[in-house]
């Protein structure tokens, strides 16, 4: 009776004691798996191994399909892409527990000091849009931001109908809200009743069903649905954002360590940068720096 | 009498000291060792029970270690960052900047608060009529076809229910009471919706399990059908109506999917119905994508207080219930 119960409860530990090596022999295969990327770099030509790449999800989609080309031109190597934010994309990179971070925001000044080497890879711009319904087709810079400041409430203070104004924003720690508070806000706070939506999809979503409503996407994202703004005089395009006439755009940065030296994550930086990577990214709806 | 048993009991001792053993198993052991005792008894059967009684252990473990894992990491994900913004300061300051290091969620808590009263203001009275109307006065045949009504309501995925919200609610209230329509108003609708199943089922099961003996009674004393069912019915149903309320107040806590959609999501305390709210499930599904370092860690704190909360929840629940059975005794 007595070594039953015993038995019983040994059995019970050992189960305990097994999935809790399980989880840790997860969480260590990750680290172990990781002095392995780029280092089986046998022949010449010939890449073998794995990288990881991580952060801005704005980044994510565009990384994902030029990892994908990459590796059908390179049979022995895998990228794993992962998302994450810019934050995580810097922080990733730093430890080196990614191979390549992702960020869509210029680096802060303590990220500058951490030694890495920024590859900026493409533009994306911000585009203010509207109800197709709506009267103004253009804004000033100012008066973008005073209405995400709650200063100005009714579309009428600025020629438009006699509404109120929907403001729609994205959610703290998005990188479109990042480059947004940092080129337009001059950094000071989002109206704290502004309509907040966790996605660019569903801030376009939202615009395009309240007539009274503002807010910002991707350049990429902008469709029918909605009515993008120019800003200063300027329409939110392509060769507007690169010849540096429109104001509101940010780059897609991919960072490495300037101490290591990874062949694959270096190759694949280069294959972005050639024409073909480019095109790539200009066919998927960022701004290529070509 | 206690001379008496002890001598029956020494004959049998005598008698059959292996039968006495078994037996006194038996009455210590539990229902499994009990099942294995007489299992014992036919060693053909033995192997593959054993089996299927070593897969319901690994389940029951595979379950509560879960459990542990999940609490042990949002606690110690969480924990650290409400010690160091403090317990109060992080529950009760309205600032909510995390990227410039401010971690209050005072806003999201009363808006989680502010959302579920609002939804059981309409949907408690509305869920009990309902009930006392499908088990009381409704004929059979259509408090049958109500309560499948029902059940469907309570199948339809939530994300259908804010999709809902957003497509039909929402731009009714902006075009016929202002405002952007993404309200605490549209949230208490979409959520009130949503915990009348859950108000109207369990009522329902209370009133249906009042014995009918006090309903005969109080009809033969000559009170009428309403008079029976708001002075007796009623009182004596109502542990299993707290239960349906608490249990739907546990469920509108707990909703995020719809609420995000339909509520607007502002950091803000609401100054009416009209204006916008975040709740705190609401705050983690929003933030969770781009958070990072104490960010995330103020999310998993947001975690760990609606953790403690539901907690509090259930143990209300124990209580009503414990409260209940000893009012049904006397």
């Amino acid at each position: 009776m007595y070594s039953e119960k015993l038995r019983r409860v040994g059995s019970f530990i050992i189960l305990g004691l097994l999935l809790l090596a399980l989880v840790f022999t997860s969480a260590c295969s990750k680290n172990l798996s990781e002095p392995e990327s780029g280092v089986k770099n046998g022949g010449n030509d010939e890449l073998q191994g794995s990288i990881t790449i991580a952060g801005s999800t704005s980044v994510q989609p565009f990384t994902e399909v030029l990892a994908e080309e990459f590796q059908s031109k390179n049979p022995g190597v895998k990228i794993n892409v992962q998302g994450g934010g810019s934050s995580q994309g810097i922080e990733t990179a730093i430890s080196g527990a990614a191979d390549i971070g992702a960020s869509s925001r210029e680096l802060k000044d303590e990220e500058k000091k951490a030694g890495l080497k920024e590859t900026t890879i493409a533009l994306d711009a911000i585009a203010i849009v509207v109800h197709p319904s709506n009267r103004l087709g253009e804004l000033k810079m100012e008066d973008v931001r005073n209405i995400y400041l709650g200063n100005i409430a009714n579309w009428k203070e600025l020629g438009g109908a006699d509404a109120p104004i929907s403001i729609v924003c994205r959610e703290e720690g998005s990188g479109t809200r990042g480059a947004f508070e940092e080129i337009v806000m001059n950094k000071q706070d989002i109206f704290a009743k502004s309509l907040i939506q966790n996605s660019t999809g569903a801030v376009r979503t939202t615009v395009a069903g309240d007539k009274n409503a503002i807010g910002f996407i991707s350049l990429a994202a902008v469709n029918q649905d909605v009515k993008a703004l120019k800003i200063d005089g300027v329409l939110p395009a392509v060769d507007n954002v690169k010849n540096g006439s429109y104001k509101i755009s940010r780059p897609f940065i991919y960072l490495t360590r300037t101490a290591s030296d990874n062949k694959i994550a270096d190759s694949f930086i280069e294959f972005v940068l050639s024409d073909e990577g480019q095109n790539i990214l200009g066919n998927e709806g960022a701004i290529s720096i070509k | 009498m206690n001379g008496i048993i002890e001598g029956k009991i020494t004959a049998v001792k005598q008698h059959n000291n292996r039968e006495e053993k078994s037996q006194i198993l038996q009455a210590k052991a539990g229902r499994w060792e009990r099942i294995l005792v007489i299992l014992r008894k036919s060693k053909a059967r033995f192997i593959p029970e054993i089996l299927v009684e070593k897969l319901l252990m690994l389940s029951a473990v595979v379950s509560i270690m879960a459990l542990l894992l999940i609490s042990v990491f949002i606690f110690s994900r969480g924990v650290p960052l409400i010690a160091s913004v403090g317990l109060g300061d992080f529950l009760f300051s309205l600032e909510w900047k995390p990227i410039q290091g401010k971690f209050g969620i005072g806003a999201m808590f009363v808006g989680s608060l502010l959302l579920t009263s609002a939804s059981l203001a309409w949907a408690v009275p509305l869920g009990l009529l309902t009930a006392i109307f499908m088990a009381e006065i409704a004929p059979p045949p259509v408090g049958r076809i109500m309560t499948r009504m029902v059940s469907l309501l309570a199948g339809i995925p939530s994300v259908v229910y804010g999709f809902f919200g957003l497509v039909i609610i929402v731009p009714l209230i902006r075009n016929y009471l202002g405002g952007t329509g993404m309200s605490v108003l549209a949230g208490a609708i979409i959520l009130g919706i949503m915990i009348l199943p859950t108000i109207i089922n369990i009522s329902r099961d209370a009133i249906q399990a009042v014995p009918l003996v006090y309903k005969e009674s109080s009809l033969a004393l000559g009170a009428s059908h309403y008079q029976t069912i708001g002075r007796l019915i009623l009182p004596a149903a109502s542990s299993g109506i707290i239960t349906a309320v608490v249990l739907a107040m546990g469920r509108a806590i707990g909703e995020t999917m719809a609420v995000v959609m339909v509520t607007g999501n502002a950091a803000i305390i609401p100054d009416s119905l009209l204006a916008p709210l975040r709740t705190m499930t609401s705050n983690i599904v929003l933030e969770m994508g781009y958070a990072a370092g104490d960010h995330q860690a103020a999310l998993f704190a947001t975690g760990a207080i609606l953790f403690i909360f539901i907690l509090l929840l259930n143990l209300l629940l124990n209580f009503i219930r414990r409260a209940g059975k000893r009012y049904a005794g006397n």
